[in-house]
């Protein structure tokens, strides 16, 4: 049997209501406790006590699953960031089973009543958040600055106050949409463009998952996203969607992440009859959809929307000659450094605008390495786990430090906030990038 | 649109990176491709060339005379020991003074954590004044939550067998304490971040521990524990603290310098200019006659398409993930090359762990330009292996893992380079 036809014997498991009927015995067997998963974990890095990836995965399915054991509370400190899974030579599901883990430990252990747990919620539901907070943009940014908002959110919800909340944008990537015309003018643009181009043929279609962040906060991604593919003669739909999940994800909020993801696959699913692929500019929305829903659900439709859904940098990659576009740019962009986000590196997309722009006039790029940002969705948000999230983040400040770049470059909005925190760079997304490049030059 | 290339290598073990560093070397576009991390996190980062030919009993002082008899079907009988030479130089050139015994041809002996002693053809510096061969007084130090090194056993083992100079063996305690099991990375980042603890830092306390337990041993051996990315400074602040040398005795996986060995490989494969692209695996192939076209990239349920004039296959063995078998039969995955294996599943083991396994040579079948063959008949004509999907020899018995590796890697990659 091929590695891929063993893997697919992982069943998508339905989590809930009844969480311990998902097998994942075939994975646990796997593990031969050779360690290389613990020597990527920054958490395990940075924090003595935590017990690392192969006792959150493999180790602590087997002694739960012998009985009276709980599920240990460490779980929470795990990041999600997916790193130990990709480290894992015998191909053990890792980050299967820490979700699993931790969705089990904080529905059945954890105080519900906690100021944690409150926190945790509103984290984990950033959506709504983000909903209300853009509805009055400029209000919201100022009260969410104040000196005296940000004490009390660190003394009653357990934020850090030294952290500052993202900008909201005054006006939402979904309201720009709408203004221009909405997906009519896309198809009508692209068209256009594909006439210009001399291409004929099928039509270039793609859905864009665009999530919270580029909807509420940088919302100039997404709309450089749009008028580099229209560009390349791509038609984009934008349909109605919830958030991805991550942030669920990663507080062990299963339920939630269910209700989101069965609407996005019913949503996206349809598209992807009609002959759509589907994109997202943040490579954590993309890794949820492509990989944590089939991992964790059993919904509908999930492999088809999983095999159609790219990181938008990675779809051009695929589909188009981008080294023959990028011939002949001249680009007049400042010295950059690039972080790849660690969810990038788990779908094996980091690297590809490094060697992109590698022989590309006026662009000069530096690459920091394979470390972890620490800020990882939601963990660097609460005030207990602020210190480790600097700490991990350490590696990288630094390799900016040395680089010459003075503008940073990534994919993952929660990347860009903690670059922007921890060394006061500007960060730009690949798409802008290209969209100078490609468009304006 | 498949993404173009020159020469495409698969697999980024030790064979992978040679193979690819070679054919950069040449000139070609070269790209590297793999799914996970190589079999170098669980082994040594020793580089053995040939321990043990078949027939010996004691380790073999000079690989090189021993390389021409081995038998035809040997991979090193297919390529010859000039390969091997420059399978060694290139990696000489790629890791610079990070390895040792580049000056001689003969094997050196390296001491392991069992307390055996092992021939090898290249060490890391860290593990350098370690080797047998030198008379000085040993003291073996373990460390009592490390539990892949036993040091009073290790020296007891050493003792048995002759070794040229007085060895004793101590335990002591780390400075900081780790969950149950904890790897060794734990233990090296301590070390590097040298954190204050209780009557000191890290590293002060752990030489203070070391002292107090010395004797007039010249040489000090600490499981390969001693730092990750500052391991240097801190085997010479260690030694500089004890007045004594201080080597690494090479441990089991996860192993620093396995991964030190990746990492060091992973920087010259880049500054050759070959380009990489890790996470996802080679699942398929498109052929046309016997020429292959493209080949096939799974990521996460659809796939994506790479495409050059020359491959070369470097997914390792069964280990590795490179050779493949169910109940019935023995593969390889990716091309569907045959390997050839006994038709009783009974017959690829022996009942005697140790025995003599038919299933440590499982591997491709290759000509002497490394094309695989099924039947004789070379498969594809632009397709090469290297490393440890080939068959035909036992690594582990004969110590000759990274040697066949690299000298495979040279002749895959710089032959696929030429032919651009
Ligand atoms: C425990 C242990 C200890 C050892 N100790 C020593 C020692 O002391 N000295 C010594 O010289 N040798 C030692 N060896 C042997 C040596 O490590 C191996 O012979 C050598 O590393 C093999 O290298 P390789 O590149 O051929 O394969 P691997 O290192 O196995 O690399 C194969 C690579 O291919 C990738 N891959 C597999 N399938 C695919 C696919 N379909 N698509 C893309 N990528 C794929 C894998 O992810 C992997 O990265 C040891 C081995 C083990 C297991
Ligand atoms: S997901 Fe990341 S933080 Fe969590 S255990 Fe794995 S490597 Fe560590
Ligand atoms: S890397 Fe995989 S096999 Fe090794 S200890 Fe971790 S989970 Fe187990």
């Amino acid at each position: 049997m091929s590695k891929q036809a063993e893997s697919e014997t992982f069943d998508p498991v339905d989590l809930f209501p009844d969480a311990t009927e998902m097998d994942l015995r075939p994975g646990v067997d796997k593990c031969d406790k050779n360690g290389n998963c613990e020597t990527v974990c920054p958490v395990a890095e940075v924090n003595e006590d935590f017990p690392g990836p192969k006792f959150q995965g493999p180790e602590q399915w087997r002694l739960t699953r012998k009985g009276d054991i709980e599920f240990d509370e460490s779980v929470d400190k795990c990041l999600n960031c997916m790193r130990c899974d990709t480290a894992c030579t015998n191909d053990v599901p890792l980050g299967q089973m820490h979700n699993v883990a931790r969705a089990n430990y904080v529905k059945n252990q954890k105080s519900h009543a906690s100021r944690e747990y409150l926190r945790n919620k509103m984290l984990a539901n950033y959506g709504t958040l983000g909903k209300l907070g853009s509805m009055m943009p400029r209000i919201s940014n100022t009260v969410f600055g104040l000196g005296a908002t940000r004490w009390l959110n660190e003394k009653l919800l357990g934020f850090p106050s030294e952290r500052s909340f993202p900008d909201f944008a005054t006006q939402t990537f979904r309201g720009w949409w709408s203004d221009r015309g909405g997906d009519a003018t896309s198809t009508e643009r692209a068209r256009e463009a594909r006439e210009a181009r001399g291409e004929t043929g099928e039509d270039k279609k793609v859905a864009f998952f665009h999530g919270c962040y580029a909807n509420y906060h940088q919302t100039e991604v997404a709309k450089s996203m749009v008028r580099l593919y229209e560009s390349l003669g791509y038609e984009i739909a934008v349909p109605e969607q919830s958030c991805c999940g991550t942030p669920m994800f990663a507080n062990g909020m299963l339920e939630d992440a269910r209700g989101v993801a069965e609407g996005n696959v019913d949503t996206f699913g349809s598209l992807v009859e009609d002959g759509y692929d589907l994109i997202a500019t943040c490579t954590s929305c993309s890794m949820a959809l492509r990989k944590e829903y089939p991992e964790l659900f059993d919904i509908d439709g999930i492999e088809d929307v999983a095999s159609h859904m790219f990181d938008a940098v990675e779809y051009l990659r695929v589909n188009e000659d981008l080294e023959a576009e990028l011939a002949g740019a001249d680009v007049d962009f400042p010295a950059m450094t690039y972080h790849a986000p660690c969810h990038g590196e788990v779908m094996g997309v980091e690297g590809i605008v490094t060697e992109l722009f590698a022989d590309v006039d006026g662009v000069e790029l530096e690459d920091t390495g394979d470390v972890c940002c620490g800020l990882a969705g939601t963990y660097g948000w609460k005030a207990e786990k602020y210190d480790d999230s600097m700490e991990i983040g350490a590696e990288m400040f630094e390799a900016f430090e040395e680089a010459p770049g003075e503008v940073a470059l990534t994919e993952c909005p929660m990347c860009s906030a903690q670059i922007e925190h921890g060394t006061g760079y500007e960060v730009k997304h690949p798409m802008e990038l290209l969209e100078t490049a490609l468009v304006e030059s | 649109m498949a993404i173009e290339d020159d020469v495409l290598v698969i697999g980024g073990g030790i064979a992978g990176l040679s193979s690819a560093i070679a054919a950069a070397e040449t000139g070609a576009r070269t790209r590297l491709v793999t799914h996970k991390q190589s079999t170098l996190g669980n082994a040594s980062g020793l580089v053995d060339v040939l321990g043990y030919a078949p027939g010996d009993d004691a380790p073999r002082a000079d690989p090189y005379d021993a390389i021409a008899q081995l038998p035809d079907e040997h991979p090193y009988g297919k390529v010859g020991a000039d390969a091997v030479r420059e399978g060694l130089a290139l990696f000489d050139d790629a890791v610079g003074d990070r390895y040792r015994g580049g000056h001689s041809e003969a094997n050196a002996l390296v001491v392991t954590h069992a307390g055996s002693v092992k021939p090898t053809a290249r060490y890391p510096r860290s593990i350098a004044p370690g080797l047998a061969s030198d008379d000085r007084d040993m003291l073996l130090v373990g460390i009592d939550s490390v539990t892949g090194f036993d040091a009073p056993m290790a020296a007891d083992h050493l003792s048995a067998v002759d070794v040229p100079f007085d060895v004793r063996g101590e335990t002591v305690r780390f400075p900081v304490s780790f969950p149950q099991d904890a790897d060794v990375t734990r233990y090296a980042r301590a070390l590097d971040r040298d954190e204050s603890v209780d009557d000191g830092t890290v590293r002060e306390v752990l030489a203070d521990r070391v002292e107090a337990v010395l004797e007039d041993e010249r040489r000090v051996g600490f499981p390969a524990v001693l730092g990750d990315s500052r391991h240097e400074v801190v085997r010479t602040e260690l030694r500089d603290r004890l007045g004594v040398d201080v080597f690494e005795v090479p441990t089991g996986p996860p192993s620093l310098p396995g991964l030190r060995l990746e990492d060091a490989l992973y920087d010259a494969a880049e500054d050759a200019g070959v380009r990489i692209t890790s996470g996802n695996p080679i699942v398929d192939f498109d052929a046309d006659g016997g020429r292959i076209e493209q080949v096939l990239m799974d990521r996460l349920g659809s796939e994506v398409a790479y495409e050059a004039q020359q491959y070369v296959l470097a997914t390792g063995g069964p280990v590795g993930g490179g050779i493949e078998s169910d109940r019935d039969v023995v593969e390889e995955p990716v091309f569907g090359l045959p390997v050839e294996h006994p038709e009783d599943r009974y017959e690829w083991f022996d009942d005697d762990v140790w025995g003599d396994h038919a299933y440590t040579e499982f591997g491709v079948d290759v000509d002497d330009d490394l094309r695989p063959v099924a039947a004789e008949e070379v498969q594809f004509e632009n397709l090469r292996a290297a490393g440890n999907v080939i068959g035909g020899y036992d690594f582990a018995t004969e110590k000759s893992g990274c040697g066949v590796s690299l000298a495979t890697g040279y002749v895959a990659g710089s032959e696929a380079g030429a032919l651009i």
